[in-house]
C-alpha cells in the first residue's frame, strides 16, 4: 500500500542541499564512489574466495585465445570456420532436401490431387490451392528445411562457445577505420540469423551517429531468408562448374565470398556515411572477451531447432502460402492472349535484363518483400509459368526431385547464364531489407529520412553492381 | 627504484602495471571504471588483435578489448619483473 | 546469523526433484502475479540460462557481451505462489548511463519488484560484486546466485558462500544453472525473501572517505526525514550528490515519495519500465 500521506510540501530545499553539498564534495565524487565500493568488493573477494592454482585466466583459454586471435592464424581460421559451416551445410542437405521434395513434391501433392478428383473439386479450386498454396510452401519447406536445420545449430555452437567476440576483436581495426563501433561487427553477426533482430541489437551501441551507421548496414549481413537462395544457386550453378569432387567445396566458396562481400560492403558503406551524412568522431570502445564455455550439443540443437529453425520456416510459410496463391492466380487469370504473369514478366524482362537478371527475378522480388524466403519458390513456379503454357496444369514442378531439375528448368525454360545465377546472388545480397527490418528500423530510429536511406540504399546499390557485373560480362563477350 | 609514468599502449605483452590514472572525463572515464580500470588496478596487456589494434587487457580476471586511443589515455605505473611470473 | 534459512537443505539435503515438484513453469503466461522478481547481473554470467532454467522457457544464451538488450519476461508458481521474472539487460553497473543499465536500474528502482536475483560468475567474483554492492544500495529484497560453480570448481576456484552471504547480508545460492543444480534452492531463497520469512541485512558500502561519507550521511538523513520509509535514502543521497538527472526528477516530481515503504505495493503495479 503506498503512503499517500508523505508527499513533501516542497522538495526543492532537498534538491539544494544537495547542490552545495555537490560543490563541496567536489566533481571527482563519482570516482571516490566507485573507488570504495571496489575496495569493498576486493576486501569481500579476499576472504570468500580462494584458489587452488595459478591466478588469473586460464591455460586453455590462454592457448586458444592466441591461436584464434593470432597475427598469422586468426583470420585463415576464421575464413576455415566459415567454409566448415557452409561446406556441412550444402553437402549435408542435399539428401534430405531431396528426400522431402520426393514425399511433398511427389507422393503428398499426387495424394492431394487424387483427393481433390475423388472429391471432384472445381479445377480452378484445387489449382489454387494445390497448385498455389501448396506448392509454393511445399517448396519451402523442402529447399529451406534441410540446410537451416544444419546451418543454424553450427552456427550457434560458434556462438555459445564464445567465438564471435573474437571475431569482433579480430575484426575492429577495419571498423574502427569505417569510422564505426567495434560493437557493429555484433550486431552484424546477430543480422546473420535475421536483420530484424540485428537492428534490434544495435541498442549495445551508445553514440547515436554509430548506432545509425550499423542500423544501416545491417542489411549487408544475409540473413536467414537468403541463405537458401545463395546456397541452391552457389550449389547447382557455381558447384557444377567446378569437377564433381569439388563441387561442394566450390559450392561453399561462393557462398562465403558472398558473405565476406557483404562485409566487405558494409565497411565501404560505414565509411561513405561516418564522412558523409554521418560524420563525426568515433566513441569510445570496449568488449570483453568472454570465457570460452563448453558448448552444450544438445540443448544447442534443440534451442536451435525451435529458436530459429522452426520460427523462420513458419514465417516462411506463412508467407510462401499466400504468395503461392498469388502466382497461381497471376498464371491463370487471363488478359487478352496471355496471363498476367507473362505480362507482368515481359513488361519487366528488358529492365532485369540490362542488370544481368530477368523479369521474374524482379516480380519475385517485389512479391518477396514481406520474406526473402520465398525468392526461390516463386522464381521456380513463375518460371514454369511464364515458359511453357502446358506446364503449369501439367504440374511439371512435381519432377523437379533433386536440383538438376532446377537447373535443368532455369537454363532451359527460364534461359538463365552462369551471369543470372551470379547476379541473383549479388542482388540477394544487396537489395532492400525485408518489409519486417524496415519497420523495425522505423521503430528504432522514428525517422522517416533514415528509415528511407536504410531501404534505398542498398537496393539502388543493388541495381548499380548488378548492372556492372552484367556490362562487364558483355563486354569481354562472356554472356 | 624511479617510479616510470607511461600509458597502457605502451606496455610490452605480459607487462602488468598498475593504473596510476585516467585522463579522460565524462562518461568515458566512468566506462572505464564500470570495467574496473580505476586507479590502483593491476592491469595486463594479453592479446593483440591480428590487425595490430585493439589489444585485449587482463583486469581483475577478465579480457577487456581497448582501442589505442583509448589506451593512450591510461597511465600506468609496470610492476617491477620479480612480480611478474610466467 | 540467519544463513542456514538460505538452503534448507536439511529438510530434503539431495532430493531436487522433490523439491522441483514445487516448481510449474509457466513460461510466458501472464496476469495476476502475487510477486515480481527481476533477474540482474553482468553479462557472460549465464543470466539467461537461470531465466530458461526458471520458467521453461528457451531464450536463445549467446556467449556474447550484450545479447540481451531488450528485456525477457516469464513466470513461475512456486509453493502455489504465481512469480513473474524480467530478465534485465546484462550490466557492469548500474551507475553510468547507458541505455541498457537505464533500464537495469528503472526497473530495480522504479518497477520495485519483490525481489532482485543478481546473478555473479562465481569464477570472477571480485569483479561482479560492484554490481551486486551497487544493486543492495537500491534494494534490500536481492538474493545472489553464484552461478558457474562447475567452471570455478575447473580452475580450483573455491568460493566460501556462507562467508559471502554473511558479508553481504542477503542469500547466496550456488548454482549450475546449465545442469538445473541449484535451482530448487534458488527457488527457495527467491520464495523466503518475497515473503519476507528471511529478514535481509544488505551490506552497505563501508569504505567511503570521511568527507564524501559526512555528505553522504547528511543527506540521506534529510531524504529519510522528507521521504518517511523511503527504503534506498542512502543510495538516493549518492545519486543527489553525483547530481543525476533522472533521480533529481524523481525527486522534484514527488515520484520517490511513491517507493515508500516499497514492501507492501501491490503486486499489480505496472513497471515503470514501460516507458523507459
Amino acid at each position: 500500500m503506498t503512503d499517500k500521506a508523505m508527499p513533501p510540501d516542497s522538495p526543492d530545499p532537498l534538491l539544494d542541499m544537495a547542490d552545495s553539498l555537490r560543490q563541496e564534495v567536489g566533481p571527482d565524487f563519482h570516482d571516490r564512489l566507485v573507488e570504495s565500493i571496489y575496495t569493498d568488493a576486493s576486501q569481500i573477494a579476499s576472504h570468500t574466495v580462494t584458489h587452488d592454482g595459478e591466478r588469473g585466466r586460464f591455460y586453455w583459454d590462454r592457448t586458444l585465445d592466441r591461436l584464434l586471435t593470432s597475427r598469422t592464424w586468426g583470420f585463415p581460421i576464421m575464413g576455415l570456420m566459415l567454409m566448415a559451416v557452409f561446406w556441412l551445410t550444402i553437402s549435408g542437405a542435399n539428401v534430405p532436401s531431396a528426400m522431402l521434395a520426393d514425399l511433398l513434391m511427389d507422393k503428398v501433392y499426387n495424394a492431394l490431387h487424387g483427393a481433390a478428383s475423388a472429391l471432384s473439386l472445381p479445377w480452378w479450386l484445387s489449382g489454387f490451392v494445390i497448385d498455389g498454396m501448396y506448392l509454393a510452401t511445399a517448396w519451402v519447406v523442402s529447399v529451406m528445411l534441410p540446410p537451416m536445420a544444419i546451418f543454424f545449430p553450427l552456427f550457434t555452437l560458434l556462438e555459445d562457445f564464445g567465438y564471435l567476440p573474437r571475431v569482433a576483436f579480430n575484426l575492429d581495426r577495419l571498423f574502427h577505420r569505417a569510422g564505426a563501433h567495434g560493437k557493429q561487427a555484433l550486431s552484424m553477426m546477430m543480422g546473420f540469423g535475421c536483420n530484424a533482430a540485428g537492428v534490434i541489437s544495435t541498442r549495445i551501441i551508445d553514440s547515436p551517429r554509430e548506432r545509425l551507421i550499423a542500423i544501416i548496414t545491417n542489411n549487408f549481413s544475409i540473413c536467414n531468408g537468403r541463405w537458401p537462395t545463395l546456397i541452391l544457386m552457389g550449389t547447382i550453378f557455381i558447384g557444377a562448374t567446378a569437377p564433381p569432387a569439388l563441387a561442394s567445396f566450390a559450392a561453399a566458396a561462393s557462398v562465403v565470398t558472398i558473405a565476406v562481400l557483404g562485409i566487405i560492403l558494409a565497411l565501404g558503406v560505414s565509411w561513405f556515411l561516418s564522412r558523409t551524412w554521418l560524420k563525426g568522431e568515433t566513441s569510445a570502445f570496449s568488449l570483453e572477451l568472454p570465457p570460452y564455455r563448453p558448448p552444450q550439443i544438445l540443448q544447442t540443437l534443440y534451442t536451435s531447432v525451435i529458436d530459429r529453425t522452426l520460427i523462420v520456416l513458419w514465417r516462411a510459410v506463412v508467407m510462401a502460402a499466400p504468395a503461392g496463391a498469388i502466382i497461381w492466380l497471376l498464371g491463370n487469370i487471363t488478359l487478352g492472349d496471355a496471363s498476367l504473369a507473362v505480362h507482368l514478366v515481359q513488361l519487366l524482362n528488358p529492365i532485369g535484363l540490362l542488370f544481368g537478371l530477368n523479369g521474374v527475378i524482379l516480380v519475385a522480388y517485389v512479391l518477396a518483400i514481406p520474406a526473402n524466403e520465398i525468392v526461390i519458390p516463386t522464381i521456380l513456379m513463375l518460371t514454369l509459368m511464364v515458359s511453357g503454357s502446358d506446364a503449369v496444369q501439367a504440374g511439371v514442378m512435381i519432377e523437379m526431385e533433386d536440383q538438376t531439375q532446377v537447373y535443368n528448368v532455369l537454363v532451359n525454360m527460364g534461359g538463365w547464364t552462369l551471369l543470372t545465377a551470379i547476379n541473383l546472388m549479388l542482388f540477394s545480397l544487396i537489395h532492400n531489407p525485408c518489409s519486417t527490418t524496415i519497420l523495425t528500423i522505423w521503430n528504432e530510429t522514428k525517422n522517416l529520412r533514415w528509415t528511407t536511406v536504410a531501404t534505398l540504399l542498398p537496393l539502388g546499390l543493388g541495381f548499380a553492381v548488378t548492372f556492372l557485373t552484367a556490362t562487364v560480362a558483355r563486354l569481354f563477350g562472356l554472356v | 627504484m624511479a617510479v616510470t609514468v607511461q600509458t597502457l599502449d605502451t606496455l610490452a605483452p605480459g607487462q602488468k602495471a598498475v593504473v596510476k590514472d585516467l585522463a579522460v572525463e565524462g562518461l568515458e572515464r566512468r566506462r572505464l571504471m564500470d570495467l574496473g580500470i580505476l586507479p590502483g588496478t593491476v592491469i595486463e596487456p594479453e592479446l593483440k588483435s591480428p590487425l595490430g589494434d585493439p589489444t585485449a587487457y587482463l583486469v581483475r580476471g577478465t579480457l577487456i578489448a581497448l582501442r589505442r586511443e583509448q589506451a593512450r589515455h591510461i597511465h600506468v605505473v609496470p610492476l617491477e619483473e620479480e612480480q611478474d611470473e610466467h | 546469523m540467519n544463513t542456514d534459512a538460505v538452503m534448507p537443505k536439511a529438510a530434503c539435503a539431495t532430493c531436487s526433484l522433490a523439491q522441483n515438484a514445487r516448481l510449474i513453469k509457466l513460461g510466458i503466461e501472464t496476469g495476476g502475479w502475487d510477486y515480481v522478481v527481476a533477474l540482474a547481473g553482468n553479462p557472460n554470467t549465464g543470466k539467461s540460462t537461470v531465466f530458461n532454467a526458471v520458467t521453461g522457457l528457451r531464450q536463445h544464451t549467446g556467449n556474447w557481451p550484450g545479447k540481451t538488450v531488450t528485456r525477457a519476461e516469464g513466470g513461475f508458481i512456486y509453493d502455489g505462489k504465481r512469480y513473474k521474472l524480467v530478465d534485465l539487460p546484462g550490466t557492469y553497473s548500474l551507475l553510468s548511463t547507458s541505455v541498457d543499465e537505464e533500464i537495469a536500474r528503472d526497473f530495480i528502482l522504479f518497477g520495485q519488484p519483490h525481489v532482485t536475483v543478481v546473478v555473479v560468475d562465481a569464477t570472477r567474483l571480485e569483479r561482479n560484486l560492484n554490481l551486486v554492492l551497487q544493486i543492495l544500495e537500491i534494494t534490500d529484497r536481492v538474493v545472489v546466485c553464484l552461478n558457474l560453480m562447475d567452471e570455478a570448481e575447473r580452475h580450483g576456484i573455491k568460493v566460501d558462500d556462507r562467508a559471502l552471504a554473511r558479508d553481504l547480508g542477503v542469500p547466496v545460492v550456488p548454482t549450475v544453472a546449465r545442469r538445473g543444480e541449484g535451482i530448487p534452492e534458488l527457488l527457495a531463497a527467491i520464495a523466503q525473501v518475497a515473503s519476507g520469512e528471511y529478514a535481509t541485512r544488505p551490506h552497505r558500502i563501508r569504505h567511503l572517505d570521511p568527507e564524501v561519507g559526512q555528505a553522504v550521511e547528511r543527506l540521506t538523513r534529510e531524504i529519510e526525514k522528507t521521504f518517511k520509509g523511503l527504503p534506498n535514502a542512502r543510495w538516493v543521497a549518492m545519486r543527489l550528490l553525483e547530481g543525476d538527472e533522472r533521480i533529481i526528477e524523481a525527486v522534484r516530481k514527488h515520484e520517490l515519495g511513491e517507493l515508500a515503504p516499497a514492501a507492501e505495493m501491490a503486486s499489480t503495479m505496472q513497471p515503470a519500465l514501460e516507458t523507459a
